[in-house]
């Protein structure tokens, strides 16, 4: 019996004793690479705003909402920028690789006066202005973010657009250098026709909402939030808001936009926010406000009917969605 | 396999089951659940419910292309596992999401049609849940109980359409999950194809028997 027992291990069998020693380590190992290989490695930090410029600007109350902000780690930390990757946290960890200095915004196509501006001179040139605007994604969340910029009417007053000119293209930086998403692998899918195009209606342009972001929480605009420089059009839902311009086109036809050529029946080129027409596969009736439990319902144009609603008189929004 | 082998391998299953649920618990203790905590927590159930379905359904093909039979014995606790989230990624979205709106969510229900495929897949494995045990199969007689629970597959096609459905434009991860569902689906239909060709050359031979040797064995039922 002694012998049969004595036999039962073969010397290769016996577990080295370091390795015994460490079988724990091997166990929390394993544990966290099966949860982390899921989706999530670990909690994404939000940037220290003292490691940001400060951009301090007087508020315009007239146009803010009286709302309480979205936190900071939030609105730095949970964002839809794909040139940074299709995951919420990819923009926070994947920021670093965008240079937002030095920069150059082009503004061209149907204007008298054409131009180059450096993003430090457009600081310098415009006066700047805080204002508090919700933030509706197409996803059904939203934020509230107090932004500092200056209204894009005032940069377009500037070029002079001619007579022919009837809508307005934005155009988003492309280059893989600096956005990791715009890399083409073996296996890596596009996920977006880049570079990132935006447009809005002459009328929706020029309209005194409509602004050029620069900033927010009075520091500069975090790379994760579209720095330098970005659209914000607070009636319409986020993707609208193209981020880290290179160039303003004045045109004549209705530009092609990043979203609408990705799912023409999803994202319309107007996307106003409308809690009456849905996107085909979900409600737009309720959203989430971030950092609230509730859903919260969705205002026709985010809350700004009364200022935007006459854009559109006449218009069958479920057809111009 | 030995016993206590067994064991080790069914702590293992339990451990690697119960470590997402243990993860969320642990985000939620540490607010670490992103900005937007229902609709991660809903898309971390729904991704870990697909994943554990997709063990379930590799266990047989384990045997078919290995010949290993221990995995079988696992079939079940996964299975199991699998509906208790599925069970939670649907709790999370009628408690959390819609806080027990009952309008808007009979609506979803209605017109989203990934909602609707998502709640059929979660309906497919009631039954399979209510008859898991030994009891049930004996109740059922074997043939009978392996004919439900091929619903199974139903349920996978069904998970299959509500990722693909939801996923938004861009996302790849759903299609690594549709992907490995059609793998384990394709090695069985192989093998149940392989099976009908050799029943039927079976049937053939004993058709037609060679003459003097009053023909082969009947490979029916084989």
């Amino acid at each position: 019996m002694l012998i049969r027992r004595a036999a039962r291990f073969k010397a290769s069998e016996i577990t080295d004793e370091a390795l015994y020693l460490r079988r724990r380590e091997f166990i929390a190992g394993g544990a966290a690479a099966l949860v982390g290989g899921c989706g999530r490695a670990e909690a994404v930090s939000a940037p220290k705003p003292e490691s940001l410029a400060p951009l301090p600007a007087p508020r315009n109350e007239r146009l803010s909402v009286r709302e309480p902000w979205t936190r900071w780690e939030h609105a730095t930390t949970y964002n839809n920028f794909y040139e940074f990757g299709v995951d919420k946290d990819d923009p926070a960890r994947l920021a670093g690789s965008l240079r937002p200095r030095p920069w150059t915004l082009v503004v061209d196509g149907l204007v008298h006066r054409p131009r180059r501006y450096d993003i430090d001179e457009l600081l310098r040139k415009f006066p700047l202005e805080e204002r508090v605007y919700p933030l509706r994604c197409v996803e059904a969340w939203s934020m509230v973010i107090p932004w500092v910029g200056f209204p894009l009417a005032a940069l377009l007053k500037e070029v002079e657009p001619t007579g022919a000119a009837r809508f307005v293209e934005f155009t988003t930086l492309h280059d893989p250098e600096q956005f990791p998403a715009q890399r083409r692998g073996v296996l890596s899918f596009a996920s977006l026709d880049w570079p990132y195009t935006e447009g809005l209606r002459l009328d929706e342009a020029l309209h005194p909402l409509t602004l050029l972001a620069v900033g927010m929480y009075g520091r500069v605009l975090p790379n994760q939030n579209g720095a330098p420089i970005r659209l914000v059009v607070p009636w319409k839902y986020g993707f609208k808001s193209a981020k880290s311009l290179v160039r303003i086109r004045l045109v004549r036809e209705q530009p092609a936009t990043a979203w609408n050529k990705a799912a023409p029946h999803e994202y319309g080129f107007y996307a106003n926010v409308n809690p009456e027409v849905s996107h085909p596969r979900w409600s737009q009736a309720t959203e989430r406000r971030i950092g609230e439990f509730r859903r919260r319902p969705t205002l026709l144009f985010n809350g700004y009917a009364a200022e935007v609603g006459h854009l559109y008189a006449g218009m069958d929004l479920r057809q111009d969605y | 396999m030995r016993r206590r082998a067994r064991i080790a391998v069914k702590a293992v299953v339990w451990g690697a089951a119960l470590a997402p649920l243990g993860a969320l618990g642990w985000w939620t203790v540490t607010d670490d659940l992103t900005a937007n905590p229902i609709a991660f927590a809903t898309a971390w159930l729904g991704d870990w419910t697909f994943a554990l379905l997709l063990a379930t359904l590799a266990m047989t093909p384990l045997r078919l292309l290995f010949g290993w039979g221990w995995p079988a014995t696992l079939r079940r606790l996964l299975g199991l596992f699998a509906f208790a989230y599925a069970g939670l990624h649907f709790a999370v979205w009628i408690l959390v999401d819609h806080f027990l709106n009952w309008a808007q969510m009979v609506r979803d229900l209605v017109e989203r049609p990934y909602i609707t495929v998502g709640l059929l897949a979660l309906l497919t494995l009631v039954p399979l849940a209510a008859t898991s045990t030994a009891a049930m199969v004996r109740r059922l007689g074997a043939r009978a109980w392996k004919r439900l629970h091929r619903l199974v597959y139903v349920t996978g096609v069904l998970a299959a359409l509500h990722f693909l459905w939801l996923a938004k434009v861009g996302r790849t991860d759903q299609y690594l999950y549709v992907a490995t569902l059609a793998l384990l689906l394709g090695v069985r239909a192989g093998h149940a194809a392989r099976r009908a060709l050799a029943r039927r050359a079976g049937a053939a031979r004993v058709a037609a028997p060679v003459p003097g040797l009053g023909g082969l064995p009947d490979l029916r039922g084989r």
